[in-house]
């Protein structure tokens, strides 16, 4: 290793005519027959494409497009997920009377608002009460859990495992305790979430405040941290990577199995800088868990709120971890005798 | 082309910084560390005092003796027991602070309210709402003394309104309100009472008819839990997020944050709360005896809509314009920057022929000693949720 970092090895490299790295900036675009991917046996659908090349999507990534698998899963996703588009939209044109005008100027503003609390949880309150907001959800749904089927199947049909479907059941599963098992379980439509921009985000809010400061939830800490976590192991990573690219360490799969230089150097980098390496296929386990149990996490703290305990504040009072202040003295004057009500 | 992109990438972070309010800040920590319990203010925008107008001559001691204004004249109903000088002082005093002769506002001097050739006759409405608004002062003044009470160690003598504090010198106070007009029962124009980018909610979209509400209903604003545990206690978010549109119009009246009156550790506590908070409770209160038991309890000497000689007092649902606390404040946390302009105007106090009380005033709040603290575990806040 020490002879390695010694020795000029990326002039060796470049003399040997192995220098096949290409980044962003030495990019060849290679234009040819388009690839149609692997053979697909007959409980599959046809795809559509491939379409051709773009110099531009290259830039980005792979510049061929295509083909699509649409496939009956996907289309049904499709269909239901347009059918709640559509729903919300409309909804929300109907608030400023289908003005196209001022449907772009609040547009941040305007939403599908869930039922009233007057209506429980019950299957279809009316339409313009919140009843579309049901039925928008569950189309939405509906295309949401198709989508992760198509993921599922897709990932199964190409012989691949299934993380990418779990990692988006994750998700799927926050959004479902928002939207529909944690207002199940309060019994009320009205604890779910609009549909729209700034009403979700006020939502939120409004949410910390009447169950008491949800930083003091462990799990929405836990939720954090394994978001601003995932933040954190990305830079890492693609920094890793990037940096290790002039060696061939954009071939991270191969050098799980073959390591390479550029896997020894990534590996002796953080274990000078901390200590501890993670290896090529051990930091996609780490990526890959953070980012599940950001959502997972979430959706357990969610569904506590409100259900089983109802000020997070007082629960961490009780608890012996809420930060405690000087008493500024005062005191509420609704208890002082003959306060005005 | 290259230096085009390069003028461009640069372009990009300087937008994003558009939001930003570039100046000299004024930080000033008031309370525990980390607790982001600060007043932070431009430099540039610290009001000072604001002007106020003087009084029309010196009032004194010899002045508010002698005959008495019910005697001398007819129909003196709330300052009858004025000196007929002190009597006339106030008189030039509400010309200039409420319809000024000076051309700014129609018909304005004396005659807005009086009849010149009967200046007892009550024919014009305008003098009876500003009997009433008079009575309203006095009870401020009187009754409310827990709003404008210092509770941080300073005196609090004079601190309470003029008519001035809310009209500044325009018969129709700026800053008002009415209740909202009701959605639609049909989707169209459906807005659920909030989802619209209004100045009274801060531009969010948070409801915007919290007024009626919390400053004329007596609604809840205790939204937070009462209990680690669920209970009995039901508060929705809904009703959550009305009180959030209230507390932003709050901060924006004020000038103030969030934390200028809470510990956002725990919005509800009172403990960890600013003396201020105990202020803003007793504002609410009297904004409500202000709407109801004066504005409100006018009802049909306000002229309907069209109909009146001086503009429209009514909203669009026929209630009259009422107060809110911008309508005082206008964006200062003290209005008028702390003036206190009621040491001129004995009269506006509430020492004479003061209307009979509904309710004692209140005791006094908490202030200079701070009361005996229990351990934070066992100060959950009042149980029963207070209006």
């Amino acid at each position: 290793m020490v002879d390695l970092v010694a020795q000029p090895a990326d002039l060796a490299l470049r003399e040997a005519g192995t220098m096949a790295y290409q980044n962003i900036f030495t990019q060849v675009q290679l234009r040819g027959e388009l690839e149609p991917g692997v053979p697909l046996d007959g409980n599959n659908d046809a795809r559509i494409g491939p379409f051709g090349f773009t110099y531009l999507m290259g830039k980005l990534g792979g510049s061929q497009l295509g083909p699509i698998y649409l496939g009956k899963l996907g289309l049904a996703s499709l269909i239901f997920g347009a059918i709640s588009l559509v729903i919300m939209g409309m909804n929300m044109a109907a608030q400023v009377s289908y003005d196209p005008i001022q449907f772009v100027r609040q547009f941040f503003w305007l939403a599908l608002e869930p039922p009233p609390a007057k209506y429980g949880f019950s299957v279809i309150p009316p339409l313009n009460d919140g009843g579309w907001w049901v039925i928008a959800g569950f189309f939405l749904t509906a295309s949401i859990l198709l989508w992760w089927a198509r993921t599922y199947r897709r990932a199964v049909e190409l012989g691949m495992g299934t993380h990418v479907a779990w990692a988006f059941a994750s998700a799927i599963w926050l959004y479902l305790v928002l939207g529909f098992i944690r207002p199940m379980a309060m019994g009320s439509w009205s604890e779910a979430v609009p549909f729209g921009i700034f009403p979700h985000l006020d939502w939120t809010a409004a949410f910390s405040i009447r169950y008491g400061n949800l930083f003091y939830n462990p799990f929405h800490a836990l939720s954090i941290t394994f978001l601003y976590g995932s933040t954190l192991l990305f830079a890492m990573h693609g920094a890793t990577i990037l940096a290790v690219g002039r060696y061939g360490g954009e071939r991270e799969i191969e050098q799980i199995t073959d390591r390479g230089t550029a896997s020894e150097r990534a590996a002796l980098f953080w274990r000078w800088t901390m200590g501890f390496n993670a290896t090529m296929e051990s930091i996609h386990r780490w990526a890959w868990w953070f980012a599940v149990l950001t959502t997972l996490t979430g959706g357990i703290g969610i569904l506590l709120t409100g259900t089983v305990v109802d000020n997070w504040y007082l629960w961490a009072v009780e608890h012996h971890f809420a930060e405690q202040y000087p008493a500024t003295g005062v005191i509420d004057p609704a208890t002082l005798p003959g306060a005005p009500q | 082309m290259i230096r085009h992109t390069l003028t461009l990438l640069a372009a990009v972070p300087a937008l994003l910084l558009g939001g930003c309010e570039i100046g000299t800040k004024l930080t000033e920590q008031q309370g525990p560390r980390g607790t982001a319990i600060a007043d932070v203010k431009h430099a540039s925008a610290v009001k000072v005092a604001a002007e106020v107008p003087v009084p029309p001559y010196e009032l004194t001691p010899d002045m508010r003796e002698g005959e008495r204004a019910g005697e001398a004249y007819e129909n003196v109903q709330v300052l009858g027991g004025l000196s007929v000088d002190e009597f006339n002082y106030m008189m030039a005093s509400i010309t200039e602070w409420v319809s000024p002769a000076d051309g700014s506002v129609e018909n304005g001097g004396c005659n807005y309210c009086h009849n010149p050739a009967n200046m007892a006759s009550d024919e014009i409405y305008t003098k009876v709402v500003a009997r009433k608004m008079l009575q309203m002062t006095q009870t401020i003044n009187a009754k409310w003394t827990p709003h404008f009470n210092n509770n941080y160690g300073q005196s609090s003598d004079n601190a309470g309104v003029t008519c001035w504090t809310c009209h500044r010198g325009k018969p129709l106070p700026v800053n008002n309100w009415a209740a909202a007009t009701p959605d639609p029962s049909t989707l169209m124009g459906r807005k659920y009472g909030q989802d619209t980018p209004l100045k009274v909610t801060a531009w969010s979209s948070l409801p915007y008819d919290s007024f009626s509400s919390y400053l004329s209903g007596a609604e809840n604003i205790r939204v937070g839990a009462v209990s680690a545990y669920p209970s009995q206690y039901v508060s929705e978010i809904p009703s959550t997020e009305k009180t959030y549109g209230l507390m932003m119009h709050m901060s924006q009246s004020l000038g103030v944050n969030c934390t200028f009156c809470h510990n956002s550790q725990n919005f509800g506590k009172w403990t960890d709360s600013r003396a201020q908070r105990v202020n803003a409770w007793y504002g609410i209160r009297m904004v409500r005896d202000i709407n109801n038991n004066y504005i409100a309890a006018l009802g049909d000497v306000w002229p309907a809509n069209g109909k009146g000689p001086y503009g429209n007092r009514r909203g669009p649902e026929g209630d009259p314009l009422k107060v809110n606390c911008a309508t005082c404040h206008n964006g200062l946390n003290k209005p008028m920057g702390g003036v206190r302009m009621l040491k001129d105007y004995p009269a506006l106090k509430g020492a004479h022929s003061m209307p009979v009380m509904a309710a004692a005033p209140a005791a006094p709040a908490p202030a200079a000693e701070p009361a005996p603290v229990a351990p934070v575990a066992a100060v959950i806040e009042g149980a029963k949720p207070a209006a």
